[in-house]
């Protein structure tokens, strides 16, 4: 309620000013530019920087001069944030960002990895694991969200499906009855939340940070009776097979990234394009959004908003359960204490970030997977800038991103706000 | 949140009244006339009461089937049940003694002392551990108490509390200033640190409307690994040490524990004077007055001359000091030294401190020396019964959940239509 005020308020001070959206973006861009001339460019050593093919330093290669590469590459966000400042070719405003951020990864790149190299494959991969739970989680929170119902324990979810999937996968010898009870494990939490949100009217929020005690607290505690006493009987899940598809894994670089993975990358990324059609082209997406933005409306159609709401809350729990299943039967192999630390959030992140859709979720989670495995790549090589700033990445953009430095970000209009019929 | 009490509601602010005249004199009185009257807004205690009991009722479930051995009797409970039901008897109540052992008192060191085989701190230990663990919760749980009466929701305890520890212990290992002062400083920097800390949700949510709980979210996790880079920095690792910790704070900067052996310390008294000026500030100074206004109703607020934008940016900044201090109790109180989790969960506990102590000051109190007391007695379980401490956190979840939902505990006891507790649908809101 308080936040639409202050935001329509500032929208009445300044209706038409100066500075723009395009004209703030592309005054970010210049100056990342510039930063990425003045800094990395004269930082980087004048050695080469290899990006290669196949895992090693071996093999075929993309070459180019760090320091050259570092400079080539911040003149050309430069370029691109003065073209946007200039209001050039206003058609091609997203484009230009894009390129400017684009560039100014690279240049931070040419920086870092000059004298060493960076396997692009490896990379690639890395980040698509990791940034699978994050798609996975954020299509749970696209779910609940756009039918009205915040979700803040995507991280119990999480939790509670990586400990069903630990759990039931050990003791069925099987890694998809481990898959389907951690779907499970989510919907416990997800039916928790659904109750307390929908029937009951507890604030949304405060039921989602609870129910992430409530998970850390009853995995850990379950994990410290059952499994660390026998963990040979309670916890050494079967790992997920990685699958490669014949001929398509064939594929120079692509291949072995898309194609040759687990079902779970699959799942995320075909539910991605499923959920986006299904909002926008389904009965059912219409109903959602429509709940979402405005359940009396709805209800005065016909629409049974609390049902609906009970129906993609439910389903945004198998969603996020599964998701869960990656930190046991693909990261480590076992559960551990409060091993989510925090992905759930990265995954609230990626979807406030990516603005409530599933597609901007899709790009959101990409971008938070790159930077974490750019951060352990880094750590790995011993390179002079902290993990931990890297890490800190998608929770600062989010903040970028609400604060509407960038665009705004909307949420639906009825997100949290309980339906009572009158 | 209360939305419907605080603000230009005479006669219910009349009942109040009393309290916070006695408490100028006597802390101890206020206390009881702040007790005495939720006693006689009924079916908050009740609710809470009831809360507390469907948690231990359900804690009890979990201890007995996650024991193998009282599984067992389980199965041929239909020819002896005697069997299975003692078995869960002596697990659950040997666990649940212990945990009250462990936070109030233990009659077996209470005898002791009065045999003259114990001393007197043995005796004392449970309370003193149970107030040392509440002592942060009591600032952690203010601080979101407070932003929620300001129609905020400070869910950025933790990263304010983590920045405070921070502060505090980089002040107090590094100025070396004479005895008082040194603390005093310590202190400050503490909540100094926390009010940065949450001066950035406020002034994005007063310029920006950026909303409050998607940037304290985020800051949470961007103070937690700036405190996982910083205590890997030189001049803050301790030194003679690999692994990730800092310096320990001077001995002039740790807040003095009382009778010798025992953990309590100065942090409790800070937290109580703390929770009496909180109480001021919220219900007597203007300032209080206008962030009921604003949380009550930001449009009426602004329509009757009250920035809005101003007062969430003060009251995240108070908000802050106030979780800041939280850690600063945590840093000097108990731990001394920076590590990863020096902060451990007080943030989120705070919030569930709050919602249990209804945002008010002197119930935040109380909430806080419960989860205090559940914590100290936890330990006590795991090392005595060997009942995970995890099981705490599930209880003090599950407590906070019946709370919140007080039709949900009504639904189950079939208790009569009541004003219901105060939370529930009036405090929802969205993003």
């Amino acid at each position: 309620m308080s936040t639409a005020t202050v935001e329509e308020l500032a929208e009445v001070v300044a209706p038409n000013r100066f500075w723009d959206r395009q004209r703030r973006l592309g005054a970010g861009v210049t100056f990342v530019g510039v930063l990425a001339i003045v800094l990395f460019g004269s930082l980087a050593p004048s050695e080469t920087a290899k990006f290669t093919i196949s895992q090693d330093a071996s093999g075929a290669a993309i070459k180019i001069n760090g320091q050259l590469g570092a400079y080539v590459f911040g003149v050309i966000a430069l370029a691109a944030g003065i073209a946007m400042l200039a209001g050039v070719a206003k058609r091609w405003q997203t484009t230009l960002l894009g390129v400017g951020i684009v560039a100014f990864v690279l240049s931070f790149l040419c920086w870092q990895v000059a004298g060493k190299f960076l396997p692009l494959v490896d990379t690639a991969s890395g980040t698509l694991q990791l940034a699978m739970p994050l798609i996975l989680g954020a299509l749970a929170g696209v779910l609940g969200e756009r039918s009205g119902v915040v979700n803040v324990a995507i991280e119990g979810q999480f939790l509670m499906g990586a400990f069903g999937a630990a759990l039931v996968g050990t003791m069925a010898t099987s890694v998809w009855a481990g898959l389907v009870s951690a779907a499970i494990g989510g919907a416990i939490i997800a039916a928790m939340l659904a109750v307390l949100a929908i029937r009951f009217l507890v604030d949304q929020v405060v039921v989602g940070i609870v129910l992430n005690l409530f998970a850390l607290g009853i995995t850990g505690f379950l994990y410290e009776r059952l499994m660390q006493p026998d963990a040979q009987k309670y916890n050494q899940p079967p790992a997920m097979p990685t699958w490669s598809i014949p001929g398509l894994s064939k594929i120079p670089v692509v291949g072995p990234v898309l194609f040759q993975s687990n079902l779970l990358v699959w799942l995320a990324l075909i539910l991605v394009v499923v959920i986006h059609f299904a909002l926008s082209r389904t009965r059912w997406g219409l109903r959602t959004r429509a709940v979402g933005e405005h359940p009396t409306a709805a209800d005065t159609v016909g629409i049974r908003v609390r049902g609906l709401r009970y129906t993609n809350v439910l389903l945004g729990g198998l969603i996020a359960g599964a998701g869960g299943a990656y930190f046991t039967l693909v990261a480590t192999g076992s559960f551990n204490k409060n091993m989510t630390s925090g992905a759930g959030f990265i995954a609230l992140a990626a979807l406030i970030f990516g603005r409530w859709t599933p597609f901007g979720a899709l790009g959101a989670a990409l971008f938070f997977g790159f930077a974490q495995k750019l951060a352990t790549y880094l750590s790995a090589v011993g390179s002079p800038v902290p993990s931990q700033f890297l890490n800190m990445l998608p929770y600062l953009a989010t903040i970028v991103a609400v604060a509407g430095l960038v665009g705004r970000v909307r949420a639906p209009a009825a997100d949290g706000v309980p339906y009572v019929k009158s | 949140m209360s939305t419907d009490e605080p603000v230009a509601a005479p006669e219910k602010a009349a009942p109040e009244k009393a309290a916070p005249e006695k408490r100028a004199e006597k802390p101890g009185d206020s206390f009881m006339a702040q007790f005495t009257h939720n006693l006689w807004s009924a079916n908050t205690v009740t609710v809470t009461v009831l809360s507390i009991v469907l948690a231990m009722v359900i804690g009890a479930i979990l201890i007995i089937v996650s024991d193998s051995e009282v599984l067992k009797t389980f199965s041929y409970i239909t020819a002896r049940p005697s069997d299975a039901l003692n078995a869960s008897w002596n697990v659950v109540s040997a666990a649940y003694a212990d945990l009250f052992k462990g936070a109030i008192f233990d009659p077996a060191a209470v005898s002791a002392w009065f045999d003259g085989s114990g001393t007197w701190q043995q005796a004392f230990t449970p309370i003193s551990e149970t107030l040392t663990y509440a002592a942060p919760l009591v600032f952690t749980g203010l601080s979101v108490a407070l932003a929620f009466r300001g129609g905020l929701f400070n869910i950025g305890g933790q990263g304010q509390a983590v920045i405070g520890t921070i502060t505090a212990a980089v002040a107090g290992f590094t100025f070396g200033l004479p005895v008082v002062l040194n603390l005093i400083v310590a202190l400050l920097a503490g909540l100094i640190g926390g009010a940065v800390w949450g001066f950035i949700p406020g002034i994005l949510k007063a310029r920006a409307g950026a909303h409050e709980v998607i940037v304290t979210i985020m800051l949470n996790y961007v103070g937690l690994l700036f405190l996982g880079w910083l205590i890997l920095q030189d001049g803050i690792q301790d030194p003679n040490r690999t692994d990730a910790i800092s310096k320990s704070v001077a001995k002039s900067a740790q807040l003095p524990s009382f009778g010798g052996e025992l953990r309590v310390n100065l942090g409790i008294v800070v937290a109580v004077l703390v929770t009496a000026a909180v109480a001021w500030l919220l219900n007597k100074s203007a300032f209080g007055f206008e962030l009921r206004a604003v949380g009550a109703n930001p449009l009426a607020a602004r329509t009757a001359g009250i920035s809005v934008g101003k007062t969430y940016t003060l009251l995240m900044v108070v908000a802050g000091g106030l979780a800041g201090l939280g850690g600063a109790t945590q840093v000097l109180g108990t731990a001394y030294a920076l590590t990863p989790a020096v902060a451990g969960n007080i943030g989120f506990d705070g919030l569930l401190v709050a919602l249990l102590g209804r945002n008010r000051p002197w119930g935040t109190l109380l909430a806080a020396i419960l989860f205090g007391a559940l914590r100290a007695g936890g330990n006590r379980m795991q090392s005595f019964s060997g009942i995970s401490l995890e099981l705490v956190t599930v209880l003090q979840a599950l407590i906070v959940i019946f709370i919140a939902a007080p039709a949900l505990v009504k639904t189950i006891f079939h208790l009569r239509a009541a004003r219901s507790a105060r939370l529930g649908a009036s405090m929802a809101k969205g993003w």
